[in-house]
Formats: C-alpha cells, structure tokens, sequence
C-alpha cells in the first residue's frame, strides 16, 4: 500500500505575511529585500508578472519599481518566523506525521485517509482562517512527485490550490508539461549534464533506466527517477534531533575597519545566540567566531577567518560566552580590512541538566542561571535588547540596513496593529 | 582557686565528630502537607485568554467607536480567526482596505457593522463594499 505524501507549500509566503496585517498590500506587486536591503528575495504574483526576478538587486531598480508602483518591504524574519510556527501548528491537526522541510513548506503523511482531496481542501481552507496564509497542497506517492503536485496545483488556478497525483496517468500528464529545470533540485548545471547525455524531459528521465543512470549521474539521480515512477526514496525526517550547531550572523550595513565595531557586533550576536541555546535548555562547549570581508568587492584586500575558543565547562551565560568570543575576536582581528560580515557559532552542544564540572571549573551558577533567565524574560517581555550587554554597543553604526521593514505584529508588545 | 576534679584540665583529643541533627528551620521530611492532594497548576491567563494559539493575534485598539461595549482605546483586543462570525460578535474586519473593530450584524440577508458610540452610524454591508471579517474579538486586555 503505498503512502500518500502531501507537500504544503505557502503561496509567496513573504509577500503573505506582509499582507496580512496590511490590506492595502493586497493586489499590489509586493518584494522583499534579503537582509541589509541587497535584492530580491520574494515577489508577489504581481511583481512575478513585472519581471521582476528573484536576486534582482534593489539599488539598481529603484526607479523601475518606484514606476510600476512596487511596494518594497525588508525582511522581517521575525514575522515570518512566528507565522510559520503557527501554519505548522495548524498542518499538525491534520496528520501525526509531518516534515517541516523550510520556512514555508511541509511534507505530511496522509496514510489512512481515504478522501484525499477533500482532508486536502480542509487542511487549505483551515490553513487560511486561521493564520490569513494561503497554501498549495501536492499530493502523490513520492517527495519528488508532491513536488511536482505541488507546483502543478499552483500553476493551474481550475485546481484551487490543491492536485492529487496518485494516479499514474495524471503524474504521466504533469510531467509532460515540466521542464528538467521544474524538478525538485535539478538546477541548470545538472539539467545539461542531463541533456548531454540524452535526457531531455522529466519524462525521459523517469524513464531511464536507474542503473544506467546511476553509473553516469550518481546514486541521487537514479533515486529521483525511481521517486518520479512512484517508487518511495525518501521517508519523511520526522524526528527533529536538538541543533548541531547555533549560528548568529549578519552582513553588515557599511563595511567595518574599526576593532570596536567588530567587536559590538559579535557582542550582539553571541548575545543573540546565547539566548537560542538558553530556550533549547542546552550549553554550548565551543565558540567559534568568523569574519569575512566583501568577496564582491575585488577592488578590496580579501580576508576571511575564524577562530575557535574551547570552553572548560560547556555554558549558557551569555557573559562566559562573551569573554571567549572577544579572545576569538582579537585574535582574528587584522588592521586594513573592510570587513562586510561577522557571527559566531556555538558548538559542542548538550542538554544543560547533564553538564559535569571539573576540579577547577563548576557548571554554570544558580546565580548565573537567575541572571540569565531574569535577562531573557526582560527582553520577552520588553522587547528584544531591552538589557543588553554593554559591550554589544548603544551606536551601533555597522547594523544592518533594513529600512522599510514592517512591525513586528506577533512578537512584540509595542508593534502591535493599531485598530482605529 | 578551689582545689576539685573538676578544676584539672584533662588533656585529650577529639577524634570524631558525632553530628546531631538539630530541627533549627524548616522540617522538609516527615509530616506531609496537607494541600499535597490538591495542589494544582497555577491559574494561566494564556489558557484564560487564547483558546486557538495558532489562530489568535493581539491588536491594539486606537479608537473610540466601541466604547459601549467595553472596548476602549488603550487596551489590546485579543482576536480569534478561527471562530466564524455570527450576528452580535464584536470583530476586527477590513472595510475599504482599512481594519476597523465593530460589532458584526447580519439578519434576514443583510449585513451591517455597528458601533457601540452613539457618534458613529451604523455601516452597511453590501455586495460593492469591500469588505472581509479578519477575526473575532474574543477579549480586551486594560490596563488600570
């Protein structure tokens, strides 16, 4: 019996999110800028249908979007966060087993419902009431295929956002009208690749024969076409193991030569990252911190670098944290450089209640533990950065441009829609 | 001095600690408590106020058209988009492209939107108007 497997995959999610909250939005070619306000990262059907491309860079179109009247957000990421967590929540009312695959999309196991475009269509309509998120849902035997599905049901408006491929003819049908370029993870190299050896359409490439394609492209592409025949090859990664590795970092909005700039920035980042492994309960036995200057820059000398500083007893005070990434950051440090970004990285990490001292060194302090949570509950209740640590800086001027960003509406007590 | 045994000091060592347990503060073992069958969770205002969390979004209240039924500016206006709106609710909506909060009338086919101030006029709803519930106000949040 083979399982059926839905991709839920939100419509232009970051244009979404930023319609929720402002109607006049709606209808309108809406972008979003990536971080620092550099290009294109999102488009409204509107903006698709200007020509606006993914990638496009903001400073070089400002005028043709001020002429088409495109409206032009920053990313607000802390938004998009929270309306995920809350589309995800809702898709859990659907199915026990689910895959949250990115930001805005899921893969769910539909095993045992019998109606599966009816619990398709109520999972869509629900979706949309409850969080203001419009979705498309693919439904077929295969991850690569609910790909497809997925793409095929936002293509075809007659299908209201929802396409149940099951059926072996409509799979045949929906991938005659793809291109190589349409699958899931075939990008432009792979697909001549592809071509060079006779493969032209997703049709043919399901068609091969595996082992033969395994000989010429690899393990994964025989896998694909055994996923585009209907046949299983990738079970949904239910379990989510705790994070590897907690990342801070950012572009910086001018480029930074000073020391102390550098070192407010990863003042703010460790700060930032500290409390991620606080809300997972973990300490962090490593700190790594890393530096770049602008590789698009050629006219600039380049350097990159990181240096890692082991902890004696793993950690979640942000004020330990902080005097191993400043050792980090002096040590990386280079005089002449225009640097463009900076971050840190914990590493190491465990669950905080199993963290042993050693002869000269304690876990981390109840005192330090009532500090840290004091702290994290203020900037909860406060807003982010309410306290701080001073060394993170109050100037602030290398902080990342985002000038049109929308409130945060969910997160934060003084951003709240206001209601005439 | 008076002369007596007991004025001679007697040269000896301590080799052992006896420790004696003394109740000084608090006794954690031995009587339970009373309460110990009832205790309960502390009263959580979340469950209190959000019935739906994936559903429910705050918003502040900035004007004065609902005063009468008890929403004032100021205060945050807890909303729920997962109940449908049904005659008499009090809901945020979007009328003309702008959100506005009012109560929610629809009988015998015709649908208005009422405030509770008697400075403001009904507002009716028709085929033309452009116009959507957002959400249900469930409860507002005042601070004294």
């Amino acid at each position: 019996m083979v399982t059926p497997i839905a991709l839920v995959d939100c419509n232009n999610f970051y244009a979404s999110c930023e319609r929720l909250f402002q109607p006049a939005l709606r209808g309108r070619p809406v972008v979003v800028l990536s971080n620092n306000d550099g290009c294109v990262i999102a488009r409204s059907n509107e903006a698709k249908a200007l020509g606006i491309g993914m990638g496009d860079p903001w400073h070089l179109n400002k005028e043709k979007f001020a002429k088409h009247g495109v409206i032009v957000r920053s990313s607000n990421y802390t938004l998009y966060g929270d309306l995920s967590g809350r589309v995800v929540t809702v898709l859990r009312a659907f199915t026990p087993d689910l895959e949250v695959y990115s930001i805005d999309e899921a893969f769910l196991s539909f095993e045992g419902f019998s109606q599966l475009d009816q619990h398709a269509r109520t999972l869509r309509a629900t979706v949309l009431q409850w969080t203001g998120i419009p979705v498309s849902v693919g439904i077929a035997p295969t991850k690569t295929l609910a790909k497809v599905a997925n793409r095929t049901a936002k293509k075809t408006a007659a299908m209201e956002g929802v396409c149940n491929l099951m059926a072996p003819s409509d799979q045949e049908l929906a991938l005659s009208q793809l291109g190589l370029t349409d699958l899931w993870g075939v990008a432009g190299r792979l697909a001549a690749k592809l071509e060079a050896l006779g493969i032209k359409t997703p049709l043919q490439l399901r068609d091969a024969d595996p082992s033969w394609l395994r000989e010429h492209m690899g393990v994964v592409m025989e896998r694909m076409a055994l996923e585009l025949r209907g046949t299983p090859c990738q079970a949904l990664t239910l379990a989510v193991a705790h994070n590897k590795s907690i990342i801070a970092s950012r572009s910086f909005g001018q480029a930074v030569t000073q020391r102390h700039e550098l070192e407010q920035a990863v003042a703010m980042h460790i700060s930032r990252a500290a409390e991620k492994l606080r809300r997972q309960g973990l300490v962090a036995g490593v700190v790594m911190v890393f530096v770049t200057t602008n590789p698009f820059r050629p006219q600039d000398r380049q350097y990159v670098a990181s240096r890692t500083i082991g902890l004696p007893v793993a950690t979640a005070d942000t004020t330990v944290l902080l005097k191993a990434a400043m050792l980090a950051t002096v040590r990386l440090w280079r005089d002449g450089f225009r640097f463009k970004k900076a971050g840190v990285t914990l590493l190491e990490l465990s669950p905080a209640a199993t963290v042993q001292g050693d002869l000269w060194t304690a876990p981390d302090s109840p005192r330090s533990q009532a500090l840290m949570k004091a702290m994290d509950r203020i900037n909860a209740v406060h807003g982010r950065e309410t306290v701080k640590l001073a060394a993170s800086g109050i100037e602030r001027k290398w902080k990342l441009r985002s000038e049109q960003r929308s409130p945060h509406y969910t997160t934060d007590w003084n951003d709240l829609l206001r209601v005439e | 001095m008076t002369s007596g045994p007991s004025s001679h000091p007697i040269a000896c060592e301590i080799r052992t600690h006896l420790a004696v347990p003394c109740f000084v503060t608090s006794i954690s073992a031995g009587f339970p408590s009373p309460a110990d069958d009832y205790l309960d969770t502390p009263l959580d205002f979340n469950e209190l106020l959000i019935v739906h969390p994936a559903a429910t979004f705050a918003v502040r209240v900035v004007g004065d058209s609902m005063v009468g039924a008890g929403v004032y500016p100021g205060d945050i206006a807890v909303v729920d988009r997962s109940i449908t709106a049904t005659d008499g609710a009090v809901i945020l909506g979007i009328l003309h492209g702008e959100f506005t909060i009012k109560r929610y009338r629809s009988r015998a086919g015709a649908v208005w939107l009422e405030p509770a101030n008697p400075a403001y006029q009904n507002i009716r709803i028709t085929e033309d108007s452009a116009f959507e519930v957002w959400g249900v106000v469930r409860h507002t949040i005042r601070m004294l």
